[in-house]
């Protein structure tokens, strides 16, 4: 067990030994983890670094640090723990929570480092980028020393406002090169006219023409290579690649791809993760950790992280149940063909296998899945009428949001939707060279869901500034086929045939 | 951790206030910001400071919820919020609220306006001063010496002088190198101002009139607040009759009778002779009608009364003419003609609320 906590008192330093003692005695696996103990402001500050303690210098920061000071203050809002996925984890406990709180956290925070030590999405997840965080801090303010804060500072503004589009898949999947488009390509070389007769061959191909052919051929084949050759989701690796970028806007913005790729995995098992560490705290301290007297203070809090309210979607509540449904679907092997088959409801409601294989199947789904799978996986009927799912939507007519359906189908299936590439629509390069002017072409792949025009169009601008060339995005308007375009001055869209 | 997250909060609040500058025109024209002032702040919509990105339009998305209701049913109270990826905020979300304290509203205006800096009469009586660090020098007592300025400082020396080993990486800082902060004397002003506000209530001074009255009234105080430690603010309202009444009941009084605007400058000498006197306060008395006087006489009495008593006693005397679709509007020419070419008089016509922002400069221009 760690003993680096030279930061926790002794009281919660015993607590903290309790408690990490039940968490290994069911079987959590975490890294060593640090905690440390923040006054309000402190955690408000690491909280608008989302969660570390040095980031680059920028507003935003500044923004999000005003913005949970202010929620603290009028008491909207209260941060009780923070973790960061890091070997050792941080872990950062409110000074001012009761110790029956500390108690609860832990127990969620070690749930949480399980969480990152073992799902197959962090597998790829850089262990020690609390240095690495620092690192880039030092970074771009050594530029900001160089260049001025602003122009820095501006600079920074235009690569997060595309840092969504990278790829989310990449990480997990190897993208073969295309054997066939390498098979199409021509020859190299020239090979001037044919000709039988070898004493006329510099009378037929004199070495100038056969200059001139090569120069063509040369020509022809850079024209044909397309950039990207393939719809490339990494818009920011592009821009990386083939961008006209100073040395320091090339170092920074692959400091924002660094650092959203870091954050992307947190992200998509948002639902998991949450419910996971709620599933635990909850365990352990009903279980083992819960004293009597602290009982009432137990369930008030945390039933106040399990609350929901219409038109909000409680990751920590739906994460939990599902975990829950889980793990008594399989104590009770209420799954399989056999299962699956059976029609008869009452019979379905007193299956019981005897199974016992419920806390091992979520052992083995916690490594193996995210939102989208699990989801998709173990989100079955009867949780969806359990847990009073149900779809909303913006009636234009009465002007007001409303619940749409609670259909179990359309609920899955909206559910999976908002999680399908971080609830982020799909945008690729398409070309590097559209209409041979080397002007930008990205593509959006309209799935039913039109972008917000007015961001879209901000957007298209920061792009065309990192690009230099006009910028331009197909996408879908009511239906219809549209390219906007920013060339540097003016916006314009155009209505195309998709 | 806490200088690094101050750093960034402060190039947040320069960029508010950057925003807000943009604005001030069209926020010195509104009346709602006025109406949510707190004791000190008062929160102002700043257009958005988000970053752009590709995203969905929430209300063609819609999303997942829990809890009770039957398809058809509205998702009230609350709006929805973040739910997995969808946020659903509408239109209200492109608005960022910030608070800003008056003191740096003032300073904002005060920028934008090109305001002076109001000299308060009897500069004795500033006795109260502050320090403010103001920066940092190469000598000043060792209480305080900025150690982090002085050791980058001998750094910088040793680097250069080629005295630096990264292998013993010892740095002395010799005298020259180190660093002091410095500081400001600001002196406060101790004196207080008082600001008397006349209108003219009689029929013809509409709520679009009052309105305009209101908002300026606040860009006043807001600017005088600033240069004095105390401000009080007294409001008389007249017709044919003057008296005094309290803030609620000044902005909300409509009389139809007829207008004698001497009653008014009377009432407001009476209350400057009682109660502030000149020697221990700063007075600006704001008067605001359509510029209908009863008649010609009593217009020759209140310049009499202007003349006579009131210009002596005042730091500022402010007349607002506020265009009202009756009235002749002749008083502002009879004060001009008389009165006009004083020191401390200023005279403004306010068309309408986007008046309001250069009636502003003409009347605390003069910085007086």
């Amino acid at each position: 067990m760690s003993q680096k906590n030279t930061h926790l008192p002794a009281h919660l330093h015993d607590i903290r030994q309790q408690v990490e003692g039940y968490a290994r005695g069911y079987g959590l696996d975490f890294y060593d983890t640090v905690f440390e103990v923040l006054g309000f402001d402190e955690i408000n500050m690491v909280a608008a670094y989302g969660g570390f303690p040095n980031r680059y210098p920028h507003w935003r920061f500044g923004m999000d640090y005003e913005r949970l000071s202010k929620g603290y203050e009028y008491g909207l809002s209260k941060i009780y723990e923070m973790v960061i996925n890091n070997d050792p984890s941080y872990a950062y406990l409110l000074e001012s929570n009761m110790d029956v709180d500390q108690k609860l956290v832990m127990a969620h925070v070690f749930g949480h480092v399980d969480f990152f030590k073992n799902n197959f999405m962090f597998r790829h997840t850089n262990r020690k980028m609390m240095d690495q965080m620092a690192n880039h801090a030092t970074r771009v303010r050594r530029y900001q020393d160089e260049l001025g804060v602003e122009k820095v500072e501006d600079f920074i503004d235009r690569c997060l406002s595309i840092e969504n589009l990278i790829d989310y898949q990449s990480p997990y999947v190897r993208r073969h090169a295309d054997k066939k488009l390498e098979a199409e390509q021509q020859p190299h070389v020239a090979k001037g006219f044919k000709t039988g007769r070898e004493y006329m061959r510099e009378y037929i191909n004199p070495p100038e023409f056969m200059r001139a052919q090569q120069e063509r051929i040369e020509q022809d084949l850079q024209r044909q290579k397309k950039v990207p050759e393939r719809p490339e989701r990494d818009v920011l690796q592009f821009l990386l690649e083939w961008a006209p970028l100073e040395r320091w806007e090339h170092d920074v913005l692959s400091i924002i791809r660094e650092e959203a790729y870091y954050f992307a995995p947190q992200g998509q098992t948002k639902i998991m993760n949450e419910g996971w560490a709620t599933y635990w705290h909850s365990t352990i301290m009903t279980q083992k950790a819960l004293t009597a007297a602290e009982l009432i203070d137990y369930a008030d809090h945390h039933s106040g992280t399990l609350a929901t309210h219409p038109g909000q979607l409680n990751p920590y509540k739906l994460g939990v149940e599902l975990w829950r449904d889980i793990e008594d679907r399989w104590n009770k092997g209420r799954f399989g063909k056999e299962y699956d088959d059976c029609d008869s409801f009452e019979e379905r409601r007193r299956w019981d296998r005897k199974l016992g294989a419920g806390r091992q199947k979520i052992f083995e789904v916690r490594k193996h899945y995210n939102d989208v799978t699990f989801i998709d996986e173990f989100l079955t009927l009867e949780f969806c009428v359990d847990q009073q799912l149900f779809t909303f939507g913006y009636n234009e007519k009465h002007q007001r949001w409303e619940i749409v359906e609670r259909e179990f189908r359309k609920v899955k299936d909206k559910l999976l939707h908002m999680l399908t590439n971080f609830g982020q629509p799909i945008i690729a390069v398409e070309d590097g060279n559209y209409e041979n002017r080397g002007e930008l072409l990205l593509i959006h792949k309209h799935d039913g869901v039109d972008l917000k025009v007015d961001y879209a169009r901000d957007t298209l601008r920061n792009l065309q500034s990192l690009w230099r060339r006009p910028a331009n995005l197909i996408s879908k308007l009511d239906g219809r086929g549209v390219i906007f375009r920013f060339d540097g001055r003016d916006h314009s869209d155009k209505k195309i045939d998709l | 951790m806490s200088l690094k997250i101050k750093q960034d909060h402060a190039r947040f609040r320069d960029i508010v206030r950057g925003r807000i500058k943009n604005n001030l025109k069209k926020y010195v024209q509104k009346g709602e910001m006025i109406g949510k002032k707190g004791k000190d702040f008062i929160t102002i919509p700043v257009p958005t400071i988000d970053i752009p990105h590709f995203r969905f339009g929430e209300k063609q998305q819609g999303g997942v919820g829990q809890g009770a209701g039957d398809p058809g049913d509205p998702l009230s109270p609350s709006q929805p919020g973040d739910g997995a990826g969808a946020a659903g905020q509408g239109e209200g979300q492109h608005l960022l609220e910030v608070d800003v304290s008056l003191e740096e509203l003032a300073d904002i205006l005060g920028e934008e306006l090109q305001l002076p800096r109001i000299q308060p009469r009897g500069r004795d009586r500033i006795v109260a001063s502050r320090i403010k660090y103001t920066g940092v020098a190469p000598s000043g007592p060792e209480s305080l010496r900025h150690f982090k300025r002085t050791y980058k400082q001998a750094l910088r020396r040793q680097i250069a002088s080629g005295a630096y080993n990264y292998r013993r990486p010892v740095i002395v800082p010799v005298r020259e190198d180190r660093r002091y902060r410095t500081w400001k004397q600001v002196p406060l002003p101790e004196t207080n101002a008082v600001v008397l506000y006349m209108m003219d209530v009689s029929g013809s001074m509409g709520d679009e009139q009052k309105e305009i009255v209101r908002i300026e009234s606040f860009w006043i105080d807001t600017w005088l607040r600033k240069h004095y430690k105390g401000l009080e603010t007294r409001y008389i309202i007249h017709d044919a009759v003057a008296r005094e009444v309290d803030r609620e009941t000044f902005f909300h009084t409509r009389e139809s009778g007829g207008t004698m605007i001497s009653s008014a400058y009377k009432l407001c000498k009476e209350i400057i002779d009682a109660e502030y006197a000149p020697s221990a306060w700063n007075v600006y008395p704001f008067h605001f009608s359509d510029g209908d006087n009863w008649s010609a006489d009593d217009t020759r009495v209140c310049v009499d009364l202007l003349k006579t008593s009131i210009l002596p006693a005042v730091n500022l005397f402010c007349y607002g003419q506020v265009e009202s679709p009756y009235g002749s509007g002749q008083f502002i020419k009879d004060l001009k003609e008389t009165v006009g070419a004083a020191e401390n008089v200023a005279l403004s016509e306010i068309a309408d609320k986007e008046a309001i922002y250069g009636s502003i400069k003409q009347f605390l221009g003069k910085g007086k």
